[in-house]
């Protein structure tokens, strides 16, 4: 048990050289392989985490933009139905403004017809009546009609109320004008000087005439003098017929308006 | 029979002889290098990595905690050292499972060049940290009084640490011996068993103790 120096310097050279290949050769390498691995696992982490941070940015943009989009979607839908009210609106309204337009006309129209018709149907019916009454007359006591007109009118003129006389004298004075005699038919002389008779035993005093002969008074005799007037004709008659025919006319015309 | 392996001389040459110590160190030190050199040759810093490479991260980053945890702040620096020491002594202990095996450490002669590596590493990293100035004014804490002692202590610890790892190893190697000519079968192999466990553990103190001293050197505040 003896310590040997040159083996003692031996080993410390020995020593410190296998430090040195181990260095070299072992802890260097292992540790910087460690080290690069560490660094290379974490830098991969971080990677990994920016990555999911980056599709978290990602998911909340795509939200973002999916509910900017359903918004919109819905703010379009509302304005396409608005816009839809609104035409429809636009619409009902031309078409009653069109229906109420053509209800109008069409009432105008009916009117005129009702008018054309009742006119129509009176100028027949005074025919009628006229024709009648003229074949009765003739047939039953062969008179002649205008004789007859004649004769109710002077008597109508003769049976003239106290009152009615006197605005007749007043009419007649205040004014100088001639009375004026129309008539439906030419009236023959015989018959004018009867009724300038009659007018004078009214009036007391000679009166300046003028005749005129109107087709349209229907048969009738009429007489005027400054504004006071004495008629009769058979459209007096007639006026009442033309009068229910058209109440009835239009009764009818209210029930088809009801209908509809 | 020889009780070291300096005995067992094989080519000498005046003050030079080359002995069985000298020869098994060159041996461990061959082993050593060239399987590091194999392992590390293709290194990958990939996840999967081969299992030798696993076996001697594992190894390292042991060695480099228990530097860590002895307060040392930079492993790497001391690693090479702290480190060789470790897998030298161990696997040197190691291989007395081999037949006619005789570990250097049972060499007084080799275990004292060790202590002498640790006495004189002490100040290199010491002086290294602190500067000369800095490291010198260690040996007078706490008080300058200390100051035979700190010295004293510096050269009886080398001591120590020589005849221990020494007298460990010896003394496994030589009840082995004993009980071989004593009980031949059985025995020797429990034996071998304890030895085999007392080397590492004479590996582990062997270096725990020298990073000790070294930190003690290292550190801003002795302990």
């Amino acid at each position: 048990m003896q310590i040997d120096w040159f083996t003692v310097i031996a080993q410390i050279i020995n020593f410190l050289i296998l430090v040195g290949l181990l260095k070299r050769f072992l802890y260097k390498p292992i540790l910087n392989a460690i080290e690069e691995r560490e660094n290379k696992i974490s830098s991969q982490l971080e990677e990994a985490e920016s990555k999911k941070e980056e599709a978290q940015k990602e998911k909340e943009e795509f939200k973002q933009k999916n509910e900017d989009f359903e918004d919109k979607k819905k703010k379009l839908m509302k304005k396409a139905v608005e816009e839809s009210e609104e035409k429809r609106e636009e619409l009902l309204e031309k078409a009653r403004k069109e229906a109420g337009k053509f209800r109008s006309r069409l009432k105008k129209s009916s009117e005129e017809v009702q008018q054309n018709l009742s006119q129509e149907i009176e100028e027949k019916v005074q025919k009628e009546v006229f024709a009648i009454t003229r074949k009765a007359l003739s047939d039953l006591a062969s008179l002649d009609m205008e004789e007859q007109t004649l004769k109710v009118f002077i008597s109508r003129l003769n049976e003239l109320k106290e009152d009615e006389k006197k605005e007749f004298l007043e009419a007649f004075k205040s004014k100088s004008d001639p009375i004026m005699v129309r008539s439906a038919f030419d009236l023959p002389s015989k018959q004018k000087t009867e009724i300038q008779k009659t007018v004078a035993g009214i009036l007391g005093t000679e009166t300046k005439f003028q005749y005129k002969t109107v087709p349209e008074l229907v048969s009738g005799i009429e007489l005027t003098a400054n504004g006071f007037k004495i008629s009769w004709s058979i459209s007096e008659y007639l006026n009442s017929l033309e009068k229910n025919i058209s109440e009835t006319i239009e009764e009818e015309s209210k029930k088809g308006s009801e209908k509809q | 029979m020889k009780l070291s392996p300096d005995e067992t001389i094989f080519w000498e040459y005046g003050f030079i002889n080359i002995n069985l110590t000298i020869v098994t160190t060159w041996a461990l030190m061959l082993i050593l290098v060239i399987s590091s050199r194999l392992i590390t040759r293709n290194l990958k810093v990939e996840i999967h990595i081969s299992r030798w490479q696993v076996i001697l991260e594992i190894i390292v980053i042991m060695i480099n905690n228990q530097i860590k945890e002895i307060g040392l702040e930079k492993p790497e620096k001391y690693i090479g050292f702290i480190g060789t020491l470790f897998l030298f002594i161990g696997l040197a202990n190691l291989f007395v499972i081999f037949p006619w095996y005789q570990p250097p450490t049972s060499s007084l002669s080799a275990t004292a060049a060790l202590a002498i590596s640790v006495f004189l590493s002490v100040p290199y990293f010491g002086i290294g940290k602190k500067g000369l100035g800095g490291y010198l004014k260690s040996y007078l804490k706490p008080t300058f009084m200390m100051l035979p002692f700190n010295l004293i202590s510096e050269v009886s610890r080398t001591l120590a640490l020589a005849i221990r790892l020494f007298g460990n190893i010896m003394s496994g190697g030589m009840i082995v011996a004993i009980l071989l000519s004593i009980a031949p079968f059985i025995f020797p192999v429990i034996m071998n068993v304890l030895g085999l466990l007392t080397g590492m553990i004479q590996a582990y103190i062997f270096s725990i103790l020298a990073t000790v001293y070294i930190a003690g050197a290292v550190k801003i505040k002795a302990i």
